[in-house]
């Protein structure tokens, strides 16, 4: 059993007693809601007679089925504005905040929340959506819940949860130019397997962890529901803090110091005892590309997808079925396979230095002749930052979209969507049969530099062989 | 279509149907364009539709035997992907009243607990045989025994597993968990005077 590890400790500090059941009620300390996960868990509240215990630990935005070429109201799908109608409808009879369009604040939710600094360190963040894991970047315990746990959550701001174990992934090294926390994190899950977390809180931990970003860790957060994974989290440390400092809802003045020196006691210890270890070496890892139909079916840039012989036999069935429904053959190195469309964006890859990575490639070329390429911040004010540096115009002269802040091509809740067989290239987190809206429709997902680089090419690319700009 | 789980689940009785393969994610269980709705009330109708199209009528929801069936047996890590609740609503609406596989994914296991749904599991060899024991004769009537946690049809029977907490809260009708965790109200104001970021990090936690 894990002990003296942030999990550990966090969970104790909200722990409000143990359930019959066995399992125990936690106290959430954020909670996160948006138009998909949240409409029946407000009716089954009002059909129980029950009222929303904390208004104010809930906050709202609209992602999902908010379409990014034109947000005029009423949408033109009247099942979407229904869904955003009622979210305004529930969000205002029960006094909760809604960061909803045009507010400066609305977007993707595991966007929004951090940089509102609602989501801080030593939190437990609950959200219907399983991408969740994300707010774990600033050393919260964050993780996705169902309808009904949406519904326990707003009734009793609390939850019925069984404790996790924890497994230290610790990476050492640093990640060589022009391998990202994406490329890191598909590698991750590439290794231990999309099942090989489930039961697991990821601890990312390490050398390489600690020179990352904010931004670069939520994307590798992010993710950790992909390797089955519920949480993942990294200790807060001065990254963490100076992300944090002065933003809306950051405690400022003598709360703030009070709050970094809470904050740096939560880490976890020295001598925690974890109840699994994993080590990897950053400098190894290239940039990663998946090939199948699980973010599993990982390969490095320079790496053919792999023979039914050389895989463990348990994989071997979900590979077959892989090669059958993209098409792929085994023996074809990635590097050159031919894409159709280019997403930019997600809760995964959808900020402002997603969006530079991908505009440093964009920049001065073209996307190539038949190639749908479009970038969709991952939140107004994303979008609003990324238009005061230029990046759109960026884009737009390479040849991309620059669209409105939302979900899009992340899942098939919006106009955006695949047609028929067509093959992206994707910066999202998943690659699930008929994911992005065609029942047929292919992802490869990657990092958002590399969805820039097939852009431009029309073929997966590896980022790295791209001659340098010269500074446009 | 039986009425939704009530009170207590000690027994689960009916016809049993297959879904094989791994790793059957939700988007599978119930595709995303159908997450459109303010209400679940239509999903029955719309679980596993994508495989379904593909497989032309030949996927096991649409077997004609299997109508009305309620118990459903997969393999390793079902229910993995996106947390949606849709996807056990969509199965429960179909009308399944329990699952046996080999694992599940842990939101997808905590949904389907919240509607009384029990999640059980058995070995892989031994749900292979399970399985093979139900595609030979679709028609005969099993039994889910969560207070012996046997898995029966006829004279054959094997032991399933649930966690010992989940176990208790369906076979006592506590798997509601709001009611429970409404109990507690006064736990939670105390804990919230006491946690920092609640009070201006003034308190020690
Ligand atoms: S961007 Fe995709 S994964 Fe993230 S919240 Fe939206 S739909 Fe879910």
């Amino acid at each position: 059993m894990s002990s003296g590890t942030l999990y550990d400790k966090v969970w104790d500090l909200h722990r409000v007693t143990e359930l019959p059941g066995g399992s125990t009620q936690l106290f959430v300390g954020l909670h996160l809601i948006h138009e998909v996960t949240s409409p029946q868990a407000f009716a089954a509240l009002t059909d129980k007679g029950l009222t929303v215990r904390c208004p104010e630990r809930t906050v709202a935005t609209v992602d999902h089925i908010v379409p990014t070429i034109s947000q005029q109201r009423p949408f033109e799908d009247p099942l979407a504005e229904e869904m955003l109608s009622t979210l305004e409808r529930n969000c205002a009879q029960h006094g909760i905040v809604l960061n909803g369009l045009g507010s400066g604040r609305q977007g993707i939710v595991h966007v929004i929340a951090p940089e509102l600094g609602l989501t801080q360190p030593g939190m437990t963040v609950a959200c219907g959506d399983s991408h969740t894991s994300t707010h774990g970047a600033f050393g919260a315990i964050a993780f996705g819940i169902g309808t009904s746990q949406v519904r326990d959550v707003l009734a009793s701001q609390s939850l019925a949860m069984n404790k996790l174990k924890v497994r230290r992934i610790q990476v050492n090294g640093q990640l060589s130019d022009g391998v990202s926390a994406k490329d890191l994190v598909l590698h991750v899950i590439r290794t231990l397997g999309v099942k090989g977390g489930v039961g697991f809180a990821y601890e990312f931990a390490g050398p390489a962890i600690e020179l990352l970003s904010m931004e670069e860790r939520m994307t590798l957060c992010n993710m950790a529901i992909e390797g089955g994974a519920r949480c993942g989290y990294v200790n807060p440390d001065q990254v963490t803090f100076d992300y944090l400092n002065g933003r809306v809802h950051a405690p400022s003045g003598e709360d703030w110091d009070r709050a970094v020196a809470w904050w740096s006691s939560l880490a976890s210890d020295a001598d925690a005892v974890v109840d699994d270890e994993v080590v990897f070496d950053a400098s190894a890892i290239a940039p990663t590309v998946t090939w199948g139909i699980t973010p599993g079916q990982g390969l490095g840039i320079d790496e053919s997808i792999p023979m039914p012989e050389s895989l463990e036999a348990g994989e071997r069935p979900m590979a077959e079925e892989a090669y059958r429904y993209m098409d792929l053959q085994p023996g074809t190195p990635i590097a050159g396979v031919a894409v159709d469309v280019c997403f930019i964006g997600s809760c995964t890859n959808g900020r402002l230095s997603d969006l530079r990575a991908a505009a440093a490639v964009a920049k001065g070329r073209q996307v190539a002749d038949g190639i749908r390429a479009f970038v969709v911040p991952g939140s107004e004010q994303v979008a609003k930052a990324a238009e005061a540096e230029g990046l759109d115009e960026v884009f737009r002269a390479a040849g991309f979209e620059w669209r409105e802040p939302g979900c899009s091509m992340c899942l098939a809740m919006n106009p955006d969507r695949l047609e028929g067989r067509q093959i992206s290239a994707s910066s999202s987190n998943r690659n699930f049969k008929g994911r992005q809206g065609s029942a047929s429709g292919r992802t490869l997902l990657m990092s958002p530099a590399m969805v820039a680089a097939a852009a431009v090419h029309g073929r997966v690319t590896d980022v790295r062989s791209l001659s340098p700009q010269p500074d446009l | 279509m039986a009425s939704f789980p009530s009170g207590p689940i000690q027994l689960v009785e009916g016809r049993a149907l297959v879904v094989a393969g791994e790793d059957i994610d939700t988007d599978r269980i119930i595709p995303a364009r159908f997450l459109k709705c303010v209400s679940f009330d239509a999903l029955g109708d719309q679980v596993f539709a994508d495989d379904r199209k593909e497989l032309d009528g030949k996927h096991p929801f649409d077997h004609p035997q299997s109508q009305g069936a309620s118990i459903l047996v997969v393999n390793g890590n079902f229910g993995c992907g996106s947390s949606r609740e849709h996807a056990p609503q969509a199965l429960m609406r179909w009308g399944i009243r329990a699952v046996v596989g080999v694992s599940f994914a842990e939101i997808f296991f905590g949904n389907c607990l919240a509607l009384g749904i029990p999640c059980t599991t058995a070995a892989p060899d031994q749900i292979k045989t399970i399985q093979a024991a139900i595609q030979a004769d679709l028609s005969r009537p099993w039994s889910l025994d969560l207070d012996e946690m046997r898995l029966s049809v006829e004279e054959e029977s094997w032991v399933v597993a649930v966690d010992p907490g989940p176990g208790e809260m369906l076979r006592s009708g506590r798997w509601d968990a709001t009611s429970q965790l409404l109990d507690n109200g006064p736990q939670v104001d105390a804990l919230m005077e006491h946690l920092p970021y609640l009070n201006r990090f003034q308190k020690a936690a």
